[in-house]
């Protein structure tokens, strides 16, 4: 009797493993590649594969096959991409996305497939609100919670009066919307400019000069920030008006920046000297694993996200069919972020705190971003209520 | 008011840039007969060049002048080695080789360069704003685009008005087999005049480069704003590649300053904001369609031939 129970069980251990269990895992990971933004999408890359390496290149003792895909920064083809990775890849998770309409357009590609997709960047409105999906994490943000704590530290400063300038797209009006909710004093101009041609930002600086603001706030992340520190300053108006900003001072264009972006604060979820272990061991590491490169915010999302997935493949033993307790996981948190704790609201995007920023220079002489305090603690977005999900 | 003139500035500070660019593109088109799309890539090579000279020699105007020579160089190279072979082809031909150079030269600059991009500083007295009127302020860089350019079509002028390269290039505009059958070494002409526009596009480039950064792919964009340029202005004249291009800068920018207030007069202010940089980027390309329209030859075509 005891000796047929165990034979049962063991059989039945015996035909089921092989059945659940895949021999590799298999990550799609969509980010531009491709064209002056590359920058980024390689900067992810690289977190990534320092993340998985930190895992020893294994989930849950299976390998993993990572493969990369190309948006080109745009919708069209980061939707084509993805469903390539979805259809004829099989993918079981697809990560990445820095820009917040190539996500929109891709989204729903993954959610009817029911693959998990993680956001290691792009945080748009609808993603909180009405398009939230029980298949959809964000290891990044929503839009406007940056620009939000941008606003709040505004507040703190006593400034009355704000220009704001940003990009013609999803991201951009999320990013000038979350300013606007939280600032209280007046918005005296509001300016938008075409997304990713325009570079040449002379007419909008004369605006804002004109409009004698107390502030400018704006969001241009990648080379365009770079663009547009160096015309503010060529203006001459970093004398008269002081910027904030979002997303548009990180480790990629601060070496383009240069004397720039000192004193020039940003708001910001993972700042690079945030003192907690995970963190420090992974900026190390990076910095050894690649010479010469510092890590980005994107870097510490996309390597939370690596560290997210593997948290939901160890709960369920491999078994990647269970995807509700793989759900249920993977809203825990169940894994130690390189910004330290967070939780996840009903629609799976974090609630976390947001620093201030600083541009100074390092001990061995270099312009770094440095801590300097923290704008709100456990911020939780301001579309959560809109998302169907309890 | 004081904005107005501060905008009015802007647009012509852009419109002059994109003239030195379309100066090139607009000889070797009329003269040449020849559509060259790596037009742009000289223009990013002119920035990359300064960039790496300014950086070597720590002088802004000596590296400027150096990868001005560095371009010059190059385009006459690049006319040689490979464009040469291609004049007597089919536009689409050309259009193929020299989208091919397009990728060609992207990835070289991104083994050489690597795929960050580089930054141009500028030095100090070009970076405080110039008082012009009480209460106007003018960045002293874009001041200094806007004289150079004016300098450079000025000279560009008396060369192709005064003297007798320009009498050859202008012959060449109006009637190509003619004056090779008047025995003019019509192959060094076609080289000197390529060379003069890829000079004229690497200046372009390296004055920009300031401002933007100087990256991989930075000429492909504003290639197209050129080409609209040497549409609006007529195929092969110069003169009517400075009026279109001044037009066009002026349009690109004014529509970008005022078009938005203006329509918050009628749309509510998120639609207005949302439309208003679609509708001032359109403007240019609405202004073409009118000219093609009205005038299929430009504004200002070279001598008929």
């Amino acid at each position: 009797m005891k000796t047929s129970f165990w034979l049962a069980g063991v059989t039945a251990l015996a035909l089921a493993q092989p059945a659940i269990a895949a021999d590799t895992i298999k990550i799609g990971f969509v980010s531009t590649f491709s064209g002056p933004t590359a920058v980024i999408g390689n900067d992810m890359r690289n977190s990534f594969e320092l993340a998985l390496d930190h895992l020893g290149r294994k989930i849950d003792g299976k390998p993993v096959e990572v493969i990369y895909e190309d948006d080109q920064q745009k919708p069209d083809v980061g939707k084509q991409k993805t469903e390539k990775l979805v259809q004829s890849d099989k993918v079981d998770f697809i990560v990445g996305y820095i820009w917040s309409n190539v996500l929109l357009a891709s989204l729903k590609t993954a959610v009817d497939s029911k693959t998990f997709l993680i956001s290691a960047n792009a945080g748009p409105s609808q993603l909180a609100g009405e398009l939230c999906s029980p298949y959809v994490f964000s290891t990044s943000w929503q839009n406007d919670q940056t620009p939000q704590a941008m606003g709040t530290y505004m507040n703190q400063k006593g400034v009355k009066s704000v220009f704001l300038i940003g990009p013609n797209y999803a991201a951009g009006k999320d990013m000038l919307a979350g300013v606007k909710s939280t600032f209280k004093g007046q918005v005296v101009g509001e300016e938008y400019t075409v997304w990713p041609s325009q570079l040449d930002f002379s007419a909008e600086l004369s605006k804002a000069r004109n409009s004698k603001a107390e502030a400018i706030f704006v969001f241009y992340p990648g080379a365009a920030g770079v663009q547009f520190l160096n015309q503010y300053a060529q203006a001459g108006i970093k004398q008269q008006i002081p910027l904030y900003t979002a997303f548009t001072i990180d480790e990629l264009s601060l070496p383009l920046q240069k004397e720039n972006a000192l004193g020039v604060p940003g708001a910001q979820q993972w700042v690079n000297d945030l003192p907690n272990e995970q963190n420090k061991k992974f900026v190390a590491d990076y910095r050894k694993k690649y010479p010469g490169l510092r890590p980005t915010f994107y870097g510490a999302q996309s390597y939370d996200a690596a560290n997210l997935i593997n948290s939901a493949v160890v709960a369920v033993k491999g078994d990647l069919t269970k995807k509700d307790a793989m759900k249920a996981e993977m809203e825990k948190v169940n894994f130690k972020s390189v910004r330290g704790s967070y939780k996840y609201g009903n629609n799976h995007i974090p609630i976390q705190n947001f620093y201030l920023q600083d541009v100074v220079k390092d001990a061995e002489g270099q312009l770094a971003l440095k801590t300097v305090a923290t704008i709100v603690e456990n911020d939780q977005d301001r579309f959560h209520d809109k998302c169907p999900m309890k | 008011m004081f904005l107005l003139i501060e905008q009015l500035l802007n647009g012509l500070q852009f419109g002059l840039l994109l003239f030195l660019l379309a100066a090139g593109l607009t000889l070797v088109f009329g003269i040449m007969d020849f559509v060259n799309l790596a037009h742009g890539s000289l223009y990013m090579m002119g920035a990359y060049f300064a960039a790496t000279f300014v950086g070597w020699t720590g002088s802004f105007v000596l590296g400027a002048i150096l990868a001005l020579a560095a371009t010059l160089l190059l385009g006459i190279a690049l006319e040689f080695v490979a464009l040469r072979h291609l004049y007597g082809r089919d536009h689409l031909d050309q259009v193929l080789a020299t989208f091919g150079l397009i990728l060609f030269f992207n990835d070289m600059v991104r083994l050489i360069w690597g795929p960050a991009g580089l930054a141009l500083p500028l030095p100090a007295w070009l970076t405080t704003p110039v008082q012009l009127l009480p209460g106007v302020y003018y960045p002293a860089y874009r001041l200094s685009i806007i004289v150079v350019a004016l300098l450079v079509a000025a000279l560009l002028y008396l060369v192709v008005m005064r003297t007798r390269i320009g009498m050859l290039i202008r012959a060449g505009a109006s009637n190509r087999e003619m004056i090779g059958a008047l025995g003019i070494n019509i192959k060094l002409l076609f080289t000197l005049v390529f060379g003069l526009g890829a000079a004229l596009a690497g200046l372009a480039g390296l004055m920009q480069a300031p401002i933007l950064t100087v990256q991989i792919g930075m000429g492909e964009n504003i290639l197209i704003l050129a080409f609209v340029i040497i549409v609006i202005g007529g195929i092969g004249s110069i003169r009517g590649a400075f009026l279109a291009a001044i037009f066009v800068g002026l349009i690109d920018t004014l529509g970008r300053a005022f078009l938005p207030d203006l329509l918050r007069k009628v749309l509510s202010g998120a639609a207005a904001s949302t439309a208003a940089p679609a509708l001032s980027s359109m403007l240019i390309y609405l202004l073409m369609a009118i000219v093609l329209v009205v005038r299929p030859e430009g504004l200002f075509p070279a001598a008929k031939r």
